[in-house]
């Protein structure tokens, strides 16, 4: 089975999804990252879902998940590139991603994991 | 005769009779000086009176809306499309429809195997379809030019949202007049893809020059502030004048999750406090919605 | 709105989650054919999503009715059916859920947010259909 590649950039890691994900897929990510931040003591993750066209309550709560578990190793997750149109339907769905940390891009996202971690 | 058997004998008379209803129909046109005539008007006739004809003798209702009337639905979308595009009346598209009904009910009158009261009948049941058809038609046309108009004033919109970049990842919307609750729609997802364009951790948005804001609009804009924090945005309100805060507050609009401030200038201080500081995002609006 | 498909409906089977991932493909193909914007596509691809799994998840299993509506206007409308438990209290499914709560009732009350027309028809014993319009303006 295909899994979603987990990169390590210093002390944070990077996951990029490109793909339409189900279920094993998610849990293979959630388990892959929170053995790699155990394993590497990573500081931060940043999740990359600028390809995502579509996030529904399903990845809601996979990145919810993501970010309590790397709370828990003590890492803070910070989600980049989310589409406006996707940020729109969100906010109709009455999705809250509670505790979530956000960024535009990348290099603000890698800003704020470096500001969050002093 | 109930209602059901006069539709389908009048399928069945559609049908044997249908060359020469078409044959009558073009020469009434031939010597219709304002009925635009062409081998392709002709042939466009031919395929939709056909259409109609198969139609009727598969649906025995006169009302067009169901699956039987799918292609005559089709034939006539495009008909009224190109109708608006090439500048004709609703009025014209529509009496196109119903040129057929005098071929029809000239057949009908002098046909010998039958009484004068199924005549009626049938006379009556043909006025039902093509008048459905031509008021479906018109519709059609209505909602054609509406789209064409909405496409050229989105097109307008996205010009004439200006948005501003006032200083390195803070930019400004300045919105000016009356919002309704589509136009503001419009200019708020250009807005949140303006923010992506240009990377900006704050957008102000400043009703300085909106004179009313009524709860359609509220939530939009408070929609569109939900919408940009989750993306990694803050939003900064600026000129609320007192009567639209009253006017919010009487509205039971819950703006305290909201950077408000009640100038430009303040807003932008505050923009830039929020860009200095990183604290972007943490997503935690939507219980006020 | 009808109760059966019109005789132009797409019945896409909903068993797993594979199934749920093939109808959102399929739901997002039909919307671009009806012309709808990015976000109304967005919206209602989510939706179809959200409801596709909870007929997975919470229904046992079931199907989806995809028909593209061009009578009164142009529009998807989607039915999703299943042949399980039912809801027991509509109300407080309908009332929403949030996103650590029940799946079911996020998506429930979401799609009916996100579409142009919600209707629920349910009781406990005797399954779930619900069907969400999205029109082109």
């Amino acid at each position: 089975m295909d899994r979603i590649p987990v990169l390590q950039i210093g002390e944070f890691l990077l996951v990029s999804i490109q793909v339409d994900m189900h279920d094993q897929l998610a849990m293979a990510l959630q388990d892959d990252l929170t053995e790699r931040i155990a394993a590497v003591r990573a500081r931060g993750v940043l999740i990359d879902i600028s390809a995502l066209d579509i996030v529904d309550s399903f990845i809601g709560r996979m990145i919810s998940n993501i970010a309590g578990m790397s709370r828990v190793l003590d890492a803070q997750t910070v989600i980049v590139g989310m589409q406006p149109a996707v940020a729109i339907t969100l906010v109709e769905l009455g999705l809250s991603l509670d505790g979530v940390r956000t960024a535009l891009n990348l290099e603000n996202g890698m800003r704020l994991l470096r500001a969050g971690s002093a | 005769m109930t209602a059901v058997s006069v539709f389908q004998r009048l399928g069945e008379f559609l049908t044997r009779h249908e060359q020469a209803i078409l044959r009558r129909w073009t020469e009434g046109r031939a010597s219709d000086a304002a009925a635009f005539s062409s081998a392709q008007d002709e042939r466009q006739g031919r395929d939709l009176f056909g259409a109609i004809v198969q139609a009727s003798t598969v649906s025995s209702v006169a009302t067009v809306e169901g699956p039987a009337w799918h292609d005559v639905r089709r034939l006539l979308e495009e008909f009224s499309v190109q109708g608006a595009r090439r500048g004709l009346s609703p009025g014209q598209t529509a009496r196109y429809v119903f040129s057929f009904k005098e071929p029809i009910f000239e057949l009908l009158r002098t046909r010998e195997d039958t009484d004068s009261a199924s005549t009626a009948e049938d006379v009556w049941a043909t006025s039902l379809l093509f008048d459905s058809l031509g008021l479906f038609t018109m519709e059609t046309y209505q909602r054609a030019r509406e789209e064409i108009i909405s496409r050229q004033r989105e097109e307008l919109l996205e010009l004439s949202t200006p948005v501003v970049q006032l200083w390195d990842k803070i930019i400004a919307l300045p919105l000016i007049g009356t919002l309704d609750s589509a136009r503001t729609q419009v200019v708020m997802e250009s807005l949140l893809q303006k923010i992506v364009d240009t990377g900006s951790e704050v957008a102000i948005i400043d009703i300085t020059g909106v004179p009313t804001v009524d709860t359609l609009v509220a939530q939009h804009l408070l929609k569109t502030v939900a919408a940009a924090r989750l993306m990694g945005a803050e939003c900064v309100l600026s000129g609320i004048r007192p009567q639209i805060a009253q006017t919010i507050v009487h509205l039971g609009v819950d703006l305290s999750g909201v950077h408000t401030k009640a100038s430009l200038a303040d807003a932008f201080r505050k923009a830039l406090a929020l860009t200095r500081s990183d604290s972007t995002a943490e997503t935690s609006l939507y219980g006020k919605l | 709105m009808t109760g059966q498909p019109g005789s132009s409906a797409v019945i896409a089977p909903l068993r797993d989650q594979d199934d749920v991932v093939r109808l959102r493909q399929t739901v997002r193909k039909l919307a671009s054919q009806v012309g709808l914007s990015l976000v109304d596509l967005t919206k209602i691809v989510t939706a179809a999503s959200e409801l596709a799994r909870n007929t997975v998840v919470y229904g046992g299993g079931g199907h989806a009715e995809l028909e593209l509506v061009d009578a009164p206007r142009h529009g998807l409308r989607l039915s999703f059916v299943d042949e399980g438990p039912g809801i027991a209290d509509v109300e407080r499914a309908l009332a929403g859920g949030n996103s650590t709560g029940n799946g079911l009732g996020l998506g429930l009350s979401g799609s009916r947010r996100l579409a142009d027309e919600f209707d629920l028809q349910t009781a406990p014993g005797k399954g779930t259909r619900v069907t969400v319009v999205k029109w082109k303006p």
